[in-house]
């Protein structure tokens, strides 16, 4: 987490490796922001382009969507760093719920 | 309370608690006007139970019938259970995991206030043309057609005490994730903590969907769109879905915290461990987890389908098993102990039977099939009031009788908690188990009068004569708190004797810093513990030192204020009075003002020095 203190005596050594930790960290999320506006422009295409179906459009547009969520979450907002146990819990019980409720009226209301 | 009134003038005091952000003392704001509330809903119910107790009588006129009855069952789950809860868990939780305030004290008082407002705002509707009169279920098909204004304060009152709510259930899990002393495991917290952690997860899961229905009814009525019209192509099942998505789990969000009570109760009282504890917190999570699968059980003559009707009706059931390894277990912790009939003890085992004759008759109610024969019967009236007042108002009135000692420092009188828990209990049983029969004989709820010559008559006789004792009960309870305040007779820690959690190792009430050290917890039931070790505190878990507290403010009463103000200004702007858009700024202005003020001003809070903690004992014994 953010502020994880440092159990070393030398600040040197910590800070090197802090460095290169935050580098490799940005790489990360430059290479995902790439994706996400590139799999934005697909998005766009796919509906401006004339000639594709729409059951080829809704799917694919849901897919990338759902990409961008788990980037955004992972990448992000840390959720692939340890110690956030707790918060995924949340998070799929969250989704758990509005799934239920998403499956609920599909079947049984907007039939 | 008192001791404060005593040093300061009346004027300070009440600046204190208007600015506070000492979770104690919030707890007491929530016990105050959630009690108000409850008298208000109480009375409510009074005016209902005349109306009834003959038959064609006409005490109140149909119209006005569809008011009390709405705002008495809106009352009772929004105002009155929901904040006495709130008092209990702010009073209790973080001293139980031996923390020195909530996460967000700010926070906390945002709730308090939002949910403040937001209650005065439905009550105002009384005197500004008419409360809402569509239950507090707030049917669309009903609603969408009610004259008047009522609708829309239901709607914008419970908007913004639903969103004081949910700030309130996220501080308290951010609380017991974070906040817990060295040593509380999650699975070393007291049961009174694991529910309000279920609670909060509840809350955070289940008011959203409120907020969701909420804004759709918001729009229909005030700008005209057509989400719950019928006639316009809208759909007004989906509100049902909604409010009930939201209306089971909050069931569970009452309930739940009352088991925690009776948990700690029994434990106390039985002088001895919690019967199952690990079963009783995996039954907790069960319930809260299988609460968010059945909302559709208060669906089943809408129509849904054999197959959804069955579905809904087998996860319904299966909340019973949970719901027994509780039962069970409180039996289990009875068992063998050496068991002391206090007065929170006396509700606690009224609590068992009560509770389970209102889990039975809702088994019978989740059976599809019946159902068809007992919805909208005096049955249900009769099942969920035997849930919520034989479990939730029961388990309040325990907790209260239970933690006054530790909220205020003294003793309430237990004569008269006697006489207060048998009037209530007796009056209670009086009321509502008639009510099955009433239902089962046709009765439909939800009606202003009867006919005569139905065999109807005896039992609403019966039924209002208990609602009387009721009465009595609570103001025999008013006329004790009054008595106890008065002597303010000071106890110490644990005046019980068989305090078993953190809470109980502290002064009553607490410093306002809780603990001098942090308590180092080293087994379930921390201070039993150390009590068995011949010990009378606890083991530090911290050398003393400066500790870091949070300033006042007066900045969440005055956001929550801008959105009551701006409420109103909402409200009548479907009217087309030009006046309204200005109230809207000004309200909109003075809450996000006092937001940006928060947000830009620095608030680092400010230390109690070592110095000022140390008492006579420290000194000598650092030496
Ligand atoms: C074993 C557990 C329970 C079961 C199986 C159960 C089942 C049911 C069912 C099937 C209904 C719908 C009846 C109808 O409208 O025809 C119902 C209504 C209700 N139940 Fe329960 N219930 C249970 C526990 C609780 C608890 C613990 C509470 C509250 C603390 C509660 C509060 C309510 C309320 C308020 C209603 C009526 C709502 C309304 O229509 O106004 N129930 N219950
Ligand atoms: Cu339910």
């Amino acid at each position: 987490m953010a502020n994880e203190q440092s159990n070393s005596a030398n600040p040197n050594v910590d800070l090197k490796y802090r460095r290169k930790k935050n580098a490799e960290e940005m790489k990360h999320q430059v290479i995902s922001f790439t994706l996400m506006i590139f799999f934005t422009l697909i998005a766009f295409a796919a509906v401006g382009i004339e000639g594709f179906s729409h059951w080829f459009i809704k799917p694919v547009i849901l897919l990338l969507a759902a990409v961008q969520v788990v980037f955004q979450l992972y990448y992000f907002m840390h959720m692939k760093h340890k110690g956030h146990g707790t918060i995924a819990l949340f998070l799929f019980s969250g989704l758990a719920v509005g799934l239920i409720t998403v499956l609920v009226f599909t079947t049984i209301v907007w039939l | 309370m008192s001791t404060y009134a005593n040093k300061k003038g009346f004027g300070a005091t009440i600046w204190d608690y208007l600015t506070t952000v000492d979770h104690k003392k919030i707890a007491i704001l929530y016990l105050i006007s959630g009690g108000l509330f409850f008298v208000i809903g109480g009375l409510e119910a009074m005016f209902i139970r005349i109306q009834l107790a003959i038959p064609n009588n006409d005490f109140v006129s149909a119209g006005f019938y569809n008011e009390i009855l709405t705002m008495h069952g809106t009352t009772m789950i929004f105002l009155a259970a929901m904040p006495l809860v709130f008092a209990v868990m702010n009073a209790v939780v973080p001293l139980q995991i031996g923390a020195r305030d909530v996460a967000f004290p700010f926070l906390n008082s945002l709730g308090f206030w939002l949910f403040f407002f937001g209650g005065i705002f439905l009550n105002l509707s009384w005197f500004l043309g008419g409360a809402p009169d569509a239950g507090w279920t707030s049917y669309a098909s009903l609603s969408l057609h009610s004259e008047g204004h009522g609708i829309d304060f239901y709607v914008l009152g419970l908007q913004i005490s639903g969103l004081g709510t949910l700030i309130a259930g996220i501080n308290f899990l951010v609380t017991i994730i974070n906040m817990r002393t060295p040593g509380m495991t999650y699975m070393r917290m007291p049961l009174f903590t694991w529910s309000t952690f279920v609670v909060s997860a509840l809350i955070l899961f289940a008011f959203p969907p409120l907020t969701v229905g909420l804004v759709l009814m918001m729009f229909d009525r005030m700008f005209g769109s057509n989400f719950f019209d019928v006639a316009a192509g809208g759909n007004t099942i989906i509100w049902e879905h909604l409010f009930w998505i939201f209306g089971h789990p909050e069931v569970y969000i009452l309930i739940l915290p009352a088991f925690g009570i009776f948990s700690e109760i029994f434990a106390t009282f039985s002088r001895k461990r919690l019967f199952g504890y690990s079963s009783m917190v995996f039954a907790t999570v069960l319930i809260g987890f299988l609460g968010f699968m059945v909302w559709a059980h208060h669906m089943f003559t809408t129509g849904l389908g054999p197959i959804a009707n069955a579905i809904f009706a087998v996860a319904t059931m299966a909340i019973a098993v949970p719901t027994g390894i509780k039962i069970f277990n409180w039996i289990f912790t009875m068992w063998g102990g050496s068991v002391k009939f206090t007065v929170p003890m006396l509700y606690a085992v009224a609590f068992i039977p009560t509770f389970t004759m209102g889990g039975v008759t809702g088994i019978m109610l989740a059976s599809a099939p019946a159902d068809y024969q007992y919805h909208d019967s005096y049955f249900v009236v009769a099942h969920f009031h035997y849930v919520i007042v034989g479990g939730v108002v029961l388990g309040l009135l325990a907790g209260i009788n239970f933690y006054w000692p530790k909220m205020f420092g003294t003793m309430l009188n237990e004569k008269l908690g006697q006489i207060t828990f048998w009037t209530f209990l007796i009056g209670f049983h009086l009321t509502f188990f008639i009510q099955h029969f009433l239902g089962l004989m046709g009765m439909p709820r939800r009606v202003f009068t009867f006919l005569d010559n139905q065999g109807l008559n005896t039992g609403n006789m019966i039924s209002t004569v208990g609602a009387f004792l009721m009465a009595f009960g609570v103001l025999v309870m008013v006329i004790n708190i009054i008595i106890t305040s008065v002597k303010n007779e000071k106890v110490g820690n644990d005046p019980w004797g068989d305090g078993r959690t953190l809470e109980w190792a502290i002064p009553s009430p607490p410093p306002f810093y809780n603990f001098k050290q942090l308590p180092l917890v080293r087994g379930l039931d921390p201070y039993w513990v150390e009590k068995m070790e011949g010990k009378t505190e606890m083991t530090p878990a911290e050398p003393l030192g400066d500790i870091h507290m949070p300033n006042s403010s007066i900045l969440p009463l005055t956001i929550a204020f801008g959105l009551f103000v701006a409420a109103f200004g909402a409200l009548y702007n479907m009217d087309d009075k030009t006046w309204t858009l200005p109230i809207i700024i000004v309200g909109l202005l003075i809450t996000f003002g006092s937001m940006l003020i928060r947000s830009v001003k620095d608030d680092h809070g400010y230390h109690i020095h070592k110095e000022d903690l140390m008492d006579d004992k420290d000194k000598g014994g650092k030496a």
